[in-house]
């Protein structure tokens, strides 16, 4: 859409015109919006524009401002300044149902279903359709069931979701957005937990959109993706816009640049070999009810490896049932003796952590402060009698923020007041409180900015320096070539494969997730 | 999402939780109304008479603080206390040891346990059965009351012996210098209440369990046992409240302890605890017992409102003092 002139000029704050855009096409404009809670500024003074059949990317670290921004465009936030215009004309967003009512919609980062509810249910929610007095099910099902097969998944639209996987809730989710009339869709990280190959669904979903003419802001932490999907980007850092240039020319490494304000270093750390011991952890025939079969495998001290495979392959389920977290069985054998792990406390107990996926959910008390939240893998540690130990709570939460960079003004802070990057931290630093042998990471960097991202592979990589085995389940392809050592890949609840050293590529990893021998995005089954 | 690079707080500087000062608030407004209402209201008399009433709701609130925090609720508990009163007495009167006083600790000790054992069959129905604790307690406030009856034969069980129930009843009606055996009670049963909610790491389990059982199960607690042991206090917690109760009226009948989970219930939430758990308030809860007990005193004491009213006033606070919380919330 934007005919771009010089890719890397200098910035100037307003970007009319010079991206070639006339101003007649904008469809939303938001001028010098600012967003103060309380004496604290999140959001300062910032414009952006977005014309019809164009993706404009907003792209920053954590508290950056960007989830601000949203809200403010989407109408679940006033600015404190500034004024938004719809079609050249101001308006004045009175809340969320008003912003969707003149068609701006916005794909919300965090999961907004209700769990007992179908994907069918869920999505007609409140707009339900009849037959006379009786909900017609076959044909909200029948639309839901096309919604969700644009993402080239084949939803079971009439399970509850609390039964689906995180992926297909999002894609649910979305989805459920879509089906609201829009002219302007905002989605705020909509890849964070999807595999390559939804990804790919989406952005192909997204496509269609563009070619329809909607206008489209897209946040996203995956600046591969940023490339591929924009033609505008916007950079903020600390509340401020950095930057606004057209995507063509803008690459990757330019783009996280703009939003440290520095370059980066590498973002994985220097491979070192797995030293040749022996197998630490040894699983042999290994189920989750209904989720994954016969699982085997082993890890060696020191080892990294890698869980690839796509949504619904059954990865975080078998890990789960491993730990007694849910119904599955299977031998282990730690250190050649064999385990039976009935719940997270007895693999605790024989030196094995498992660090979900779902941080918000199963991961902190979003409700309790550090050094609680920090200690409760741990308590027995922290008791003199039956008390708690506070000032060794509080001693262990300040080697925690030091060892783990976690960046906190004020401790006392509950967890849920911290950015996603910090909470992923606080959770490794929970774990390893018990000094662990065996470390499962499940999407150790979901939802988390490029700076943190980098730390969080030190951190992987120097657990695996201390022997420890460790073990990433990720749905980013890149960053397990980029720090294990091996990856299995799992396919329909088995595993499919391994892939080792060199052999360790993208396109190895798909064809071994989707059981075809095609470029990357065209879905099995 | 939105904090700044180093999560700045919102609202650190709002420190002063005004969730946990309020119900002391309403307590002593309430009691300067009373005071106004009527001249009597503050004599050490009346004071103490309140005090030593409120022993069975409030003790017995402390334990339902601890449930209600880990994310159980405990329906069953006046007719639990009905049971175990019905047991207690029918020990007294069963003169299998001679000598009263050690009859009467035995008494208190049989108590006790039976307390304990009816808290460890509701947490276990709940936790091992994995059935909602309103399902079970509902199930067992029938059962126990139930056996109360069939015990009683329909009527009501006596201490016959009065040898027995005059030393008994020095523990409801002495005191230590000049403050009484319950009111020690209460205060005893809210430190200590307090020590295991706030101190131990059992409470900050079941804390951690009532806010998340996700995360705590994730987090290698076990959910289910530290469950249990709530109901086990809040047993315990019943059992003190009849052992202070029985000498009063030496007697219990089907119609002891009706009611008592409403009013427990009510001073639990009054007091500013969470109902669908992680956040509990022991002394919170005690000022809630006060609460309802002195409103009830005043409206006995003046002649504003019909004391038959009573239960309206209860359930009317317990209604306003939830939305007060959601108004403080959504500040």
């Amino acid at each position: 859409m934007s005919t771009a002139s010089a890719p890397n000029q200098p910035q100037p704050d307003s970007s009319r015109g010079r991206l070639g855009r006339g101003e007649s096409e904008f469809v939303l404009e938001a001028v010098g919006l600012s967003r103060s809670f309380g004496p604290i500024e999140v959001l300062g003074d910032v414009s952006l524009d977005v014309c019809a059949g164009e993706v404009h990317a907003i792209i920053g670290e954590n508290g950056a401002g960007k989830s601000t921004l949203m809200k403010i465009l989407s109408g679940h936030l006033s600015p404190t300044r500034g004024a938004l215009k719809l079609d050249g004309a101001a308006v004045d967003l009175a809340g969320p149902v008003d912003a969707e009512r003149r068609g701006i919609v916005l794909v919300h980062q965090e999961i907004m279903l209700a769990p007992d509810l179908t994907i069918a249910e869920n999505m007609f929610l409140g707009r339900e359709i009849r037959r006379g007095l009786v909900l017609d099910d076959r044909e909200m099902n029948r639309r839901a069931f096309e919604a969700m097969r644009v993402f080239g998944v084949e939803a079971p639209v009439n399970l509850p979701v609390e039964r689906l996987s995180i992926a297909q809730r999002q894609l649910a989710q979305i989805a459920r957005a879509l089906t609201v009339p829009h002219r302007v869709v905002i989605f705020d990280e909509p890849t964070a937990s999807l595999t390559p190959v939804e990804t790919a669904a989406l952005l192909r979903l997204i496509g269609d959109l563009k070619a329809r003419g909607v206008a489209i802001l897209y946040i996203s932490h995956r600046l591969e993706e940023v490339k591929a999907v924009a033609d505008v980007v916007t950079v903020l850092r600390d509340g401020k816009k950095v930057a606004t240039r057209p995507a063509a020319g803008l690459e990757p490494v330019d783009m996280a640049r703009l939003m440290v304000g520095r370059d980066l270093l590498a973002l994985y750390p220097p491979r070192v070999a797995a030293p040749s011991a022996a197998p630490f952890l040894d699983v042999a025939g290994f189920g989750a009810d209904g989720f994954a079969e016969d699982a085997s495998f082993s890890v060696r001290p020191g080892e990294i490896l890698g869980f690839s495979g796509l949504v619904g392959a059954g990865r975080t389920e078998l890990f789960e049932a491993l730990f007694g977290l849910r119904k599955g069985a299977g031998a282990i054998r730690l250190d050649g003796k064999p385990q039976q792990w009935r719940d997270a406390r007895a693999a605790m107990r024989a030196g094995a952590v498992y660090l979900t996926e779902d941080r918000k959910g199963k991961g902190l008390l979003l409700e309790e402060t550090l050094a609680t939240n920090l200690t409760l893998a741990a308590l027995d540690g922290f008791q003199r009698g039956p008390v708690v130990d506070r000032a060794g709570e509080a001693r262990a939460l300040d080697t925690a923020i030091q060892r783990f960079d976690i960046r906190v003004g004020d401790k006392g802070l509950n967890a849920g007041q911290m950015s996603g990057g910090n909470q992923q931290k606080l959770l490794l630093a929970k774990m390893m409180l018990l000094d662990p042998r065996v470390v499962v990471i499940d999407e150790p960097t979901r939802g988390i900015d490029i700076g943190a991202k980098q730390q969080i592979y030190r951190f992987i990589a120097a657990m695996a320096g201390e022997g420890r085995s460790v073990i990433v389940i990720s749905s980013e392809m890149a960053e397990l070539i980029g720090v294990c050592h091996r990856i299995i890949v799992m396919r329909n609840g088995r595993i499919a494969g391994e892939v080792e050293g060199e052999a360790m590529t993208e396109h190895a990893i798909v064809v071994l997730a989707t059981g075809v021998d095609a470029t990357a995005g065209e879905a099995a089954t | 999402m939105t904090q700044a690079v180093h999560d700045a707080p919102a609202g650190a500087a709002r420190r002063i939780n005004l969730g946990a000062v309020a119900p002391f608030l309403a307590l002593i407004l309430i009691c300067a109304l009373g005071a106004a209402a009527n001249a009597r209201f503050l004599s050490f008399d009346n004071l103490t008479n309140v005090l030593a009433r409120s022993t069975f709701i409030a003790t017995i609130a402390v334990g339902q603080t601890l449930v209600i925090t880990g994310g159980g609720l405990d329906l069953s508990v006046g007719a639990m206390a009905a049971f175990v009163a019905g047991l207690e007495i029918l020990f007294l009167n069963s003169g299998l040891i001679e000598n009263a006083t050690l009859l009467i600790v035995s008494a208190m000790a049989l108590s006790l346990a039976v307390g304990a054992l009816c808290g460890l069959f509701n947490g276990l129905t709940t936790t091992v059965g994995k059935i909602e604790p309103f399902i079970v307690t509902l199930g067992t406030m029938g059962i126990f009351r139930s056996l109360l009856t069939w015990l009683a034969q329909g009527g009501s069980i006596t201490i016959r012996d009065s040898e027995v129930r005059a030393a008994y009843r020095q523990v409801y009606f002495g005191d230590l210098f000049g403050v009484p055996y319950p009111v020690l009670v209460i205060v005893g049963v809210a430190i200590v209440g307090a020590f295991i909610l706030t101190r131990t790491a059992f409470g900050r389990r079941v804390r951690a369990v009532g806010s998340n059982e996700d995360v705590a199960r994730y987090s290698g607690i076990g959910v289910a046992r530290v469950r249990t042991l709530t109901y086990v206090l809040q047993g315990l917690c019943v059992a003190i409240a009849v052992v202070i109760y029985v000498p009063r009226l030496s007697s219990a009948s089907a119609a002891t302890g009706l009611g008592w989970e409403l009013m427990a219930i009510t001073a639990v939430v009054v007091g500013g605890t969470r109902l669908k758990g992680g956040v509990g308030r022991v002394w919170g809860t005690i000022a809630g017992a006060l609460i309802l007990e002195v409103i009830g005193n005043i409206m006995l004491l003046s002649n504003v409102v019909s004391e038959y009213l009573i239960g309206a006033v209860q359930g009317a606070i317990i209604i306003i003092a939830m939305l007060a919380q959601r108004l403080a919330r959504n500040r």
